[in-house]
C-alpha cells in the first residue's frame, strides 16, 4: 500500500481493484433521437470484448463517451474508476485510443511522431509498466520498421491504419479502445492485426474494446461478444455461448417430387422428429435434405437486415 | 517546464516537416522574396524632406504585414488540424493539449522568423536611411515584433476557434487580412482613407504594428506624416498590450471549449464534408 502512494499511484491503483470498465443505465440522446437507451456493462481487468452491430447502432456513440471525448445524456460511467469526462492528464496516460480515421500529421516521418508521442508518457512509467514503448519496438509490433523515415502522409491506408494502432500503443496503455480496427486492411494485415491483439492481452494484460460490424472477427478476437442493436446490448457472452442462446430454431429444407419446402423446427430434438416422420411417411420420394441449425452469425444478419429495412 | 519544452519540440518538428516538402519551402520563400524584390526596385526613391528612402518607411510596414501573415496561419492550421484529427489526437495524450497550443504559438514565431530573415535583414542594411548600428532600433524592434506577434496571436486565436472551415480561412480570411492590413496604414498613410476608416483600424493591431516598427526606423522628425503628428507610443502599447492579454486571456478558454467538443465522429463528419466539397 505505501509502495503504491509513494509512486502516486492514485486513480490508476485504485481502478486495478474495480472492473476496468462500469456503465449503469447509460442514456445519449441526439435531440428526439435516442442513441443509447438504457446500456449496462461492465468488463472486467483483461477482457479483450468485442463490441458489434449494425451501423448505428451506437458501438462508436458508446466507446466515444468511455473516451471521455463525449458526455452522456444520463447514467452512470466510470472507466478505470473515473468518469471519463472528468479524467485528469494520469486517466488519460493511462488509455489507448485508436479511431476510425485520423489524418493528423501527415508531413511528419513515422519514427518522429512515435518518438515525439511517446515523450508526453514518460512522466506517468511505472516499474511494472514502463511508458512510452520504444519506438524501435513498437514499429516491430506493427511490421513499420522499414517506413521509420517515411513521411506518414505516404503510407498506404493499411500502414496508416497500423501507425494508428501503434501510437495507440505508445503509453503502454491499461485500457485500449480500437474502433473499428481492420476497416481497411487487406486479409494479410488483418491477420497480422489478430495476432497483435492476441498478444497485447496475453503478454501485456491490456484491457481491449473493439468495435467491428464483422461477426467472424469479433468471434476471432474476442472473449466476449457484446451485441448492440437500437442503443441496447441485445446479447453478451462468447460467440460460443451466444450462438447456444440466440440460435434460436433449426431449419428443414427438402425437396420431395420435385417440389422443394422448408420447415422450422423449435429445436434440435423437434427437428429430428420432423425428418424421421418425413421420410417415412406416404408421400413422393425425398430427393434432398438439409438439415440445419441456425448460426449466430443467422441471427446477427437478421438484425442487421432489420435495421436497414427499418431506414 | 515539461509541457513547454514539449511543445517547442512539437513547433520545431511540425514546422521543419511543413518547410522541407517542396512546395513549403517554396511558399516560405516566394512569398517573401517578393516584397524584398520590391523592396529594392524601390529603393532610390526619396521620402520628401526627411533624408531616408521611401523604402525605408515601407519596410516597417512590411515587417508587420510578415507578423501578420505568419500569425494568421494559426488560424489556419487550427482549423486544418480540427478537420485532420491532430486536434483530437493531442486530447487524447496526456499533456497533449497544453503542448498543442505551444506548438501552434511556436510555428507561427518560426514562420515569422524566416520571412524576417529573408525580408526585414536584407533589407535593413540594403536601403539606405536604416540606423542599423543603433541599439534603440534592434531593442525597439524586437520589442515591437515580439508584442505584435502576441497581439496578432488573439486576433488569429479568435478567428480559428470560430471560423470552422480551412478553406474559408485560407480565401476570406487571407483577402480579410491582406485588406485590413492595407488599409491599416503599411503601405501608405492612411490620412488618404475617410475618417471612419482610420478609426476602424485603429481597433486592430496591425496599424499599431506598423506605427511602433515606424517610429525605430525612422527619425523623429517623420512623426509629422502620423496621425496627429506623433509616434503616439503608449497609446501603441497599450493597444497592442492589450490586444495580447485578451489573446492569453481568452485563447486557452476557446481552445478548451473547441477541443471538449471533438469526437472521432465529428473529424469523420468534417472528412465526409471535405470530400464532397472537393
Amino acid at each position: 500500500m505505501t509502495v503504491a502512494s509513494d509512486l502516486g499511484a492514485g486513480p490508476a491503483a485504485a481502478a486495478v481493484t474495480g472492473p476496468a470498465v462500469r456503465i449503469r443505465d447509460l442514456r445519449m440522446t441526439y435531440g428526439d433521437n435516442a442513441v443509447l437507451r438504457g446500456l449496462d456493462l461492465e468488463i472486467g481487468h483483461g477482457e479483450v470484448v468485442a463490441l458489434l452491430g449494425p451501423n448505428g447502432a451506437g458501438k462508436t456513440t458508446t466507446i466515444e463517451i468511455l473516451e471521455g471525448f463525449r458526455a452522456p445524456s444520463g447514467g452512470e460511467v466510470e472507466v478505470l474508476g473515473v468518469q471519463p469526462v472528468r479524467g485528469g492528464e494520469r486517466w488519460r496516460a493511462d488509455i489507448g485510443v485508436v479511431l476510425q480515421s485520423w489524418r493528423d500529421h501527415a508531413k511528419w516521418r513515422v519514427a518522429e511522431l512515435l518518438g515525439h508521442l511517446g515523450d508526453y508518457y514518460a512522466p506517468y512509467s511505472e516499474p511494472e509498466r514502463p511508458r512510452p514503448v520504444a519506438v524501435a519496438e513498437l514499429l516491430g509490433w506493427v511490421g513499420l520498421t522499414d517506413r521509420a523515415g517515411q513521411r506518414i502522409g505516404s503510407l498506404s491506408g493499411g500502414q496508416r491504419r497500423r501507425l494508428d494502432v501503434a501510437i495507440g500503443l505508445v503509453g503502454r496503455p491499461r485500457l485500449l479502445f480500437l474502433d473499428e480496427p481492420t476497416a481497411g486492411l487487406d486479409p494479410h494485415a488483418r491477420q497480422e492485426f489478430h495476432e497483435l491483439v492476441h498478444r497485447l492481452a496475453d503478454v501485456d494484460g491490456v484491457t481491449i474494446l473493439l468495435t467491428t460490424h464483422d461477426l467472424a472477427e469479433a468471434e476471432k478476437l474476442a472473449d466476449r461478444i457484446l451485441i448492440l442493436d437500437g442503443g441496447r446490448i441485445v446479447a453478451d457472452g462468447s460467440a460460443a455461448a451466444l450462438s447456444r442462446e440466440v440460435a434460436g430454431h433449426t431449419e428443414v429444407r427438402w425437396c420431395a417430387g420435385g417440389e422443394r419446402s422448408v420447415h422450422g423446427a423449435p429445436d434440435d430434438a423437434a427437428a429430428v422428429a420432423f425428418v424421421r416422420e418425413l421420410l417415412a411417411g406416404p408421400g413422393p420420394e425425398v430427393t434432398e435434405l438439409e438439415v440445419r441449425r441456425s448460426s449466430l452469425e443467422d441471427t446477427y444478419l437478421a438484425m442487421v437486415q432489420r435495421r436497414e429495412q427499418g431506414r | 517546464m515539461r509541457g513547454l519544452r514539449l511543445g517547442l519540440r512539437r513547433g520545431w518538428i511540425t514546422w521543419r516537416a511543413v518547410n522541407t516538402t517542396r512546395e513549403g519551402l517554396a511558399n516560405t520563400v516566394f512569398w517573401n522574396l517578393v516584397p524584398l524584390v520590391v523592396l529594392i526596385l524601390l529603393r532610390n526613391q526619396q521620402l520628401e524632406g526627411f533624408g531616408v528612402s521611401a523604402t525605408a518607411a515601407l519596410l516597417p510596414g512590411i515587417m508587420a504585414i510578415t507578423v501578420v501573415f505568419g500569425v494568421m496561419g494559426i488560424a489556419y492550421y487550427l482549423a486544418n488540424e480540427r478537420e485532420d484529427g491532430t486536434l483530437l489526437r493531442a486530447k487524447a495524450t496526456p499533456g497533449g493539449m497544453q503542448a498543442y497550443v505551444i506548438g501552434l504559438v511556436v510555428v507561427a514565431a518560426l514562420d515569422v522568423a524566416a520571412g524576417l530573415l529573408i525580408v526585414g535583414v536584407p533589407g535593413m542594411f540594403l536601403l539606405s536611411g536604416v540606423p542599423v548600428g543603433s541599439a534603440v532600433l534592434w531593442l525597439g524592434l524586437l520589442g515591437y515584433l515580439v508584442l505584435g506577434l502576441l497581439a496578432c496571436l488573439s486576433v488569429g486565436l479568435l478567428i480559428g476557434s470560430v471560423v470552422k472551415n480551412p478553406r474559408t480561412i485560407g480565401g476570406v480570411g487571407f483577402l480579410a487580412t491582406a485588406a485590413l492590413s492595407a488599409l491599416s496604414g503599411l503601405f501608405f498613410p492612411v490620412q488618404v482613407l475617410w475618417g471612419w476608416v482610420q478609426v476602424l483600424v485603429q481597433l486592430f493591431p496591425m496599424y499599431w504594428l506598423g506605427l511602433g516598427l515606424r517610429s525605430v526606423f525612422l527619425p523623429a522628425e517623420a512623426a509629422v506624416l502620423e496621425l496627429g503628428g506623433s509616434w503616439r507610443t503608449v497609446a501603441g502599447l497599450l493597444v497592442l498590450g492589450g490586444w495580447a492579454a485578451v489573446g492569453l486571456g481568452l485563447g486557452p478558454v476557446l481552445l478548451r471549449r473547441m477541443a471538449r467538443r471533438e469526437s472521432g465522429s465529428r473529424v469523420e463528419a468534417r472528412r465526409e464534408a471535405a470530400l464532397q466539397r472537393a
